[in-house]
């Protein structure tokens, strides 16, 4: 029997693997990887908790957040594939034009 | 009856927004013409209700609308004329009618000619305020407004050092004196519930003399100030810094008169406490004699008559003081003209001299400016005090009152000055339109001021003679208001002596003036010129100097040592240690902002985690 307490330790699992890529990764595709393993391990925890309380609202929020997700990945890749012909690289270290 | 009331005083206000709206532009003779002529209008208003009044008509009493509802404090803004605002209305309408016709002729090559004309209808307004209101506090509102009118004029030539010291010095001083003022108020509010004058005259009958005294002493207070008594007169001399035309509406016929008014307001609760009135009389008394000896040896031509105001202005509190409340109104009113046209007589001579005023270098100018020389002469003897002149009328009662109420040293103090008033005003005379031409050795070419400038003086001129034959009128009206003051039996066997020896001393003033002059150019000679005497009274009795030493030179010294310790070591250590951590701080933490998306989104997560620890922990502890 799965419990709830297997899905919140999965999402809490995922959510930190997705931190630390965001933490580490300098390569821009991978910061993305790692920002949607935690928009999903949200995700996870959301459906999971809305099926113990028996409350769809949960489970309606997961899709919000897919359907933003979606979005908000399809200008991201949109503005890194322009980056990457422009400048034909994606290291995050290199963008720098916000220095104080 | 209302429709006039609101516009005597109302058209003043729209005359000065007119004005104030060409403000900053240039010379526009329309702004002149149109305040002059809304003045006018409302000098033909308060005329219309000065008739009405004297026709037996009844007192017009308005209440425009509630201005201060808080609890038991209602005051509505109201006005009221009867015989004694609707007579201060005349005389304050009428001399700024005239100096309104005046002055666009003195500030024709002025910059600020619209300027000017708006702050003296604006001062205008305020006078009007302060004579008709129903209240102490409206009244205390005029009373401010045209102590701010007086700064923006004293100091209207801005750009003169002198001239915005002497506006500072005005507004200052009169700052003093109305705290006490405001204090009076309050003890009145406090002890009556009320501020509107009938409510608390009808009052003061049954209120303890204690209260009714600190009422009346913080009340004069005020008045001392507007009217520059001693010890608060400094100002009055060097507040004519300002425009000729200023000096003579302002400083000699309306605004320094408000103290007396406000006695002769107040005489209700005044004739209750005669201690009072009585120093009040003595304060009046010694100023009068006080200011008329610094005037025997000023050579500004505008300082002296400044001073015989100052004089006069004693004369007149002396009248308040000892319960003539009459015969100060009438002084108030006849000294109005003939002292407005004294000064604006000056003010041709300043125009025709470029703004020169020592009367040492002029001399013998009765032979370019013959009009002004006679318009000056006639204020002159008026001021003096010759039959058949304004002055001779209402000074001769002031002189009897005192005589009659047994003050014999009070009568010889008014007496002497009586002389010496004379001697000074013919002093300027011969000094000025008389003698030899000095004015060549200097360079100078004067010239008549334009005709409208005379034609603007002339009632003025007219008024300072005949108006002292309307006495018995003036008595008759003033007095359905006023109390009677009732003269004794003995006074009328006596009378005729007093106006002869009265008379006898201004006219041996006069001679002295004339004669000293003839015989020596310049009236004193340089002997009596080293005398202890003479400079003790050219130094102004060295009252400036006291009050320099005793009160300005210790307050700089206290405000530059607390600059020194208090405000440089405490507060702006304070101020400066708060902004230099928040700049350190700053200078540390800008390493953060590499501009590195990775470091951002580092300091994100630890900015996240450390606002997590925070959350857990506050609910743990909560719990």
């Amino acid at each position: 029997m799965i419990t709830l307490e297997d899905y919140i330790v999965l999402a809490t699992l995922l959510f930190m693997i997705g931190l630390y890529g965001v933490i580490v990764r300098t390569n821009l595709l991978m910061l993305f990887f790692a920002t949607e393993i935690m928009l999903n391990s949200v995700n996870i925890a959301l459906v999971a908790i809305s099926n113990y309380y028996e409350d769809l609202t949960g489970q309606m929020f997961a899709f919000f957040i897919i359907a933003i997700a979606a979005s908000e990945v399809a200008i991201g890749l949109g503005l890194l594939i322009l980056w990457y012909k422009r400048h034909g690289n994606i290291d995050l270290n290199t963008l720098k034009s916000m220095k104080g | 009856m209302e429709l006039f009331l609101y516009t005597a005083l109302f058209a003043p206000l729209a005359g000065s927004l007119f004005a104030g709206i060409f403000g900053a532009s240039p010379k526009n003779i329309i702004t002149g013409l149109v305040t002059s002529s809304l003045i006018f209008l409302s000098f033909v208003s308060s005329l219309f209700l000065f008739v009405h009044l004297y026709n037996g008509g009844e007192i017009v009493h308005v209440e425009m609308m509630d201005w201060i509802m808080a609890g038991d404090l209602s005051v509505p803004f109201g006005f009221v004329v009867d015989n004694v605002s609707s007579t201060m209305m005349l005389v304050v309408t009428l001399v700024s009618t005239v100096v309104h016709i005046y002055s666009m002729g003195y500030m024709e090559h002025d910059k600020g000619f619209n300027r000017f004309f708006s702050y003296l209808s604006a001062f205008v307004f305020s006078m009007m305020v302060l004579v008709m209101s129903d209240n102490f506090l409206g009244l205390f509102i005029g009373w401010e407004g045209v102590g701010l009118c007086s700064w923006l004029l004293i100091g209207f030539w801005y750009h003169k050092e002198s001239a915005t010291w002497a506006a500072n010095e005005a507004f200052i001083m009169n700052r003093i004196a109305d705290l006490g003022m405001l204090i009076g108020i309050f003890l009145i509010y406090w002890n009556f519930g009320s501020l509107q004058y009938d409510e608390v005259f009808s009052q003061v009958a049954e209120t303890d003399t204690t209260i009714l005294t600190w009422i009346g002493i913080f009340l004069f207070i005020g008045a001392m100030g507007k009217s520059a008594q001693f010890p608060l007169h400094t100002w009055l001399a060097d507040a004519m810094e300002g425009p000729t035309p200023v000096s003579a509406l302002i400083h000699a016929a309306t605004m320094v008169t408000a103290g007396v008014y406000l006695v002769i307001r107040a005489n209700e609760l005044y004739s209750l406490i005669p201690e009072v009135g009585y120093f009040i009389a003595s304060l009046g008394a010694f100023v009068a004699f006080f200011a008329a000896t610094m005037a025997l040896v000023n050579r500004d031509i505008k300082r002296v008559i400044a001073y015989s105001t100052l004089s006069q202005l004693g004369y007149m509190f002396v009248a308040g003081g000892l319960g003539a409340y009459w015969i100060a109104l009438f002084h108030l009113a006849t000294h109005a003209f003939f002292k407005a046209l004294l000064f604006l007589g000056a003010g041709n001579v300043m125009h025709a001299m470029d703004d020169e005023l020592n009367i040492m270098k002029m001399g013998g100018m009765r032979k370019v400016m013959g009009w002004t020389a006679i318009l000056m002469i006639v204020a002159s003897l008026a001021l003096a005090g010759i039959y058949p002149f304004a002055g001779f009328f209402s000074k001769d009662k002031i002189l009897e009152v005192a005589f009659d109420s047994n003050h014999y040293i009070l009568w010889g103090v008014l007496w002497v000055t009586a002389g010496l008033t004379a001697f000074y005003s013919f002093r300027v005379v011969m000094l000025v339109f008389f003698g030899k031409e000095r004015y060549k050795d200097f360079g100078f070419h004067p010239h008549e001021a334009h005709k409208f400038m005379l034609w603007a003086m002339s009632p003025l001129a007219v008024l300072a003679i005949i108006a002292g034959f309307f006495e018995h009128q003036f008595y008759n009206f003033v007095t359905g208001v006023l109390p009677h003051y009732n003269f004794s039996e003995e006074i009328h066997h006596v009378v005729g002596q007093l106006i002869l020896v009265t008379t006898g001393i201004a006219l041996t003033g006069i001679g002295i003036a004339v004669f000293s002059n003839m015989y020596r150019e310049g009236v004193f000679s340089t002997v009596l010129q080293n005398n202890f005497i003479y400079r003790f009274l050219d130094n102004q009795w060295y009252i400036p100097k006291i009050y320099d030493e005793v009160f300005a030179k210790p307050y700089i010294e206290l405000s530059t040592l607390l600059w020194n310790r208090v405000d440089v070591k405490i507060v702006d250590a304070t101020v400066d240690g708060i902004a230099k951590f928040l700049h350190t701080t700053g200078e540390k933490t800008r390493g953060m902002q590499s501009g590195n998306l990775s470091h951002m989104l580092r300091w994100v997560v630890a900015g996240f985690t450390l606002l997590l620890v925070l959350a857990v922990v506050y609910t743990y502890y909560s719990i």
